[in-house]
């Protein structure tokens, strides 16, 4: 019976896997929104609490080594947790305002969390394929939560069967690893001597499916399909908590079962790095959607992090957990303060022309979306400067040059895009026809909060660093 | 030699006259008052004769997901169902575990008016499928 | 037991699958031929499995049935749901989000 004791260790998990089905069964029974909606908060409240408590506690793996907690999983959880928090707090006036808010969202969310949970405790190929897929699925009924909304569910049904198909790839690796080590847990795998050809093509296939996972080019087609076509507080959801999930777990599998076969995926993914930033980069410049924008920033950003999984270092890996806690604060707000702007009815808010002067008519709003916006271009003193300044540290300190020198450009070229919504927040004439409705209470907190964040770890860094470099290895 | 299947010979005879009597006996001394419905295909579903390419009701859909989901569940009951024993409580009382959520499940669906097949009586029309 | 059949036919099967996925146009279709990957996928697991003498490889395959047939059920309903916001599932005329 000692699986009971260990069931502690995926505490955070438990409540959020819970709540989940307690509050699908008050939506069924007592069909109070408003009931859902507190209780979904504040389950994600307390496990928020016991992840950041898990980070300072010891490491290690339980139930027979499925999963590992502790260290680098408990600061994963820690991210999925802020992007399940926000998005939820989010969600319900978004979704009031736009007129679709059913309570099922709640618990698909929760749900969804529960399989990122998963998915950053991961240690053995059954746990790690349950947590994406768990998480995949519910992303899919998520995006195309409205369902009389064309596009919404357009997005739901790209979404839905290039999930599928990358899912086809990813579980095909998975089995010829499998077949290769004759073990399903990654430090087994890691053990392996004689790579065959049924080794390599195992690695190729689970780089491919992971690949589709964090959207990085050339499979990137449905992410901003996906991205604009979802509302937007569930694009935010998945831009932010469910890419931290799948790169903790990607970090998992390259450092616990790949470490013998670095300079092979070091190469491959040096050059997919090359091609996310770039492209990525260069497909924001000209869309016209706000959202579609973020999308394809949010692709360049993942061009971004994967140079710190390239350089393969304990520092590197450090560096870009810190880079997924910037990217996830900033992205949830630049998010947060789309979905405040469609609250409006009138216009298409999610384009970038009728932004025209919105900076002005409810200030803080304005000033939160510089701050978040800033913070992407990497400029300090704001998270996203230090973190992109760590992974390219990391990344010269291996020698990667000409990799960081097509990120520093890439980056100066991203200027542009974001420049350009902040100009036309302040530099344009407004339409005086539109007056903008005083966000809430919760909602305008939970911004200034992210966006102090945002200031406070660009400014001191120290602890968080300090803490993320105290993570044994990245093994535990 | 065969003498030993005569048994089944005569469960066979019985089965045979069984089914006849009991056709013969519901046709003589039932009533028959027939209509579109009844005379349809199981009383339900569709016309087994015909184009393939015909549109069929949305609620077999659903039917067949609800059927998919709960169907494949029993994967993991069978080895655990031949297994069990050796493994002590603490097995027995995860599968417990697993059954409940299930069961969990089962009950949103019936709240959510997936099984009511008469759409307009039922709490599903609010809901939109 | 030859192993390098299983794995050939399963090879064969995901890549009829892989081509169904990136050729044909009905939803539906697309959709059955990435169920066709993973069930092939299943068959290398099996094979394996047997291979080694492990059972994790066919506890892999359980979940993994479970899996297709959660993605089978959300992948129905979304499939109605674009029918009736579009009324086709051809995925070629389903094109309103596209750069």
């Amino acid at each position: 019976m000692e699986s009971v004791n260990e069931l502690v260790t995926i505490l955070p998990a438990i409540i959020i896997g819970f709540a989940g089905l307690l509050v699908m069964m008050l939506d069924a029974y007592i069909e109070n929104v408003r009931l859902v909606f507190r209780t979904t908060t504040l389950f994600t409240l307390g496990a928020l609490g016991i992840a950041i408590n898990d980070m300072f506690g010891h490491s290690g793996e339980a139930f027979y080594g499925l999963i590992t907690y502790g260290g680098t999983a408990a600061f994963g959880a820690v991210l999925v947790l802020i992007g399940t928090l926000v998005t939820v707090i989010l969600s319900r006036d978004y979704l009031e305002k736009t007129g679709s808010h059913i309570a099922e969202v709640y618990s698909m969310i929760l749900f969804g969390t529960f399989g990122m949970l998963i998915l950053v405790s991961a240690n053995n190929l059954v746990t790690l394929f349950l947590g994406i897929e768990t998480m995949s699925i519910c992303l899919y009924v998520l995006a195309g939560l409205v369902k009389n909304e064309k596009k919404g569910v357009e997005a739901a049904l790209k979404y839905f069967l290039l999930g599928a198909f990358s899912t086809g790839f990813l579980l095909y690796g998975m089995a010829l690893l499998y077949g290769a080590s004759g073990s399903t847990f990654l430090t087994d795998i890691a053990t392996l001597d004689d790579k065959g050809m049924i080794y390599w093509a195992g690695v190729a296939l689970l780089l491919v499916g992971f690949f589709f996972k964090i959207s990085a080019v050339p499979f990137h087609m449905w992410t901003p399909d996906v991205y604009q076509g979802a509302p937007t507080t569930i694009t935010a959801y998945m831009a932010t908590a469910s890419k931290s999930a799948a790169f903790v777990a990607f970090i998992f599998v390259l450092s616990r079962a790949l470490p013998e076969a670095r300079a092979e995926w070091g190469d491959v993914i040096w050059l997919f790095s090359i091609l996310t930033m770039v492209i990525g980069n260069v497909l924001a410049l000209v869309q016209d959607n706000v959202k579609r924008m973020l999308a394809y920033s949010s692709i360049a950003h993942a061009g971004y992090i994967l140079i710190g999984l390239a350089a393969g270092t304990d520092a590197a890996y450090s560096a870009v957990l810190f880079y997924l806690f910037a990217y996830t604060l900033m992205n949830l707000g630049a998010f947060g303060i789309v979905a405040y702007y469609e609250w409006h009815k009138g216009l298409d808010f999610t384009e970038v022309k009728n932004y025209a002067g919105l900076g002005f008519k409810q200030p803080v709003m304005g000033v939160l979306m510089s701050i978040f916006l800033f913070s992407m271009v990497g400029i300090p003193p704001f998270a996203g400067f230090i973190g992109k300044y760590r992974v390219f540290a990391a990344a010269v300190d291996e020698g990667l040059i000409s990799l960081v020198v097509v990120g520093v450009l890439a980056s100066a070229a991203s200027v542009y895009y974001y420049l350009r919504v902040l100009i036309n927040l302040y530099m344009h004439e407004s339409d005086p026809g539109i007056t903008l409705i005083r966000p809430g209470v919760l909602y305008s907190a939970t911004l200034i909060i992210l966006a102090a964040l945002t200031i406070y770890f660009g400014v001191k860094p120290g602890d968080l660093t300090n803490l993320l470099g105290s993570f044994k290895g990245i093994s535990y | 030699m065969l003498e030993q299947y005569i048994p089944i010979l005569l469960l066979i005879c019985l089965a045979i006259i069984l089914a006849v009597s009991f056709i013969v006996l519901s046709h003589v001394l039932g009533p028959n008052r027939p209509n579109s419905n009844k005379l349809g295909a199981y009383e339900s579903g569709m016309d087994p004769i015909g184009q393939a390419r015909d549109r069929y009701s949305v609620s077999f859909y659903i039917i067949a997901m609800e059927f998919i989901v709960f169907d494949l569940e029993v994967v993991f009951i069978y080895p655990w169902a031949v297994r069990y024993q050796e493994f002590g409580a603490g097995t027995f009382w995860s599968m417990m575990l697993f059954i409940g959520i299930l069961f969990l499940g089962l009950l949103y669906t019936l709240r959510k008016g997936t099984f009511d097949w008469d759409l307009v009586h039922s709490r599903a029309k609010k809901s939109s499928y | 037991m030859e192993l390098d059949w299983y794995l050939s036919l399963s090879a064969v099967l995901f890549t009829i699958g892989v081509i169904g996925v990136l050729t044909r146009k009905n939803a539906i279709v697309v959709f059955m031929c990435a169920e066709l990957m993973l069930n092939s996928v299943n068959l290398t697991l099996v094979s394996f499995s047997a291979q080694h003498g492990d059972v994790h490889g066919q506890i892999l395959v359980f979940f993994s049935l479970c899996v297709a047939a959660a993605e089978a059920a959300v992948g129905l309903a979304i499939i109605i749901a674009i029918f009736r916001n579009h009324l086709t599932v051809d995925i070629s005329q389903i094109n309103l989000l596209r750069w």
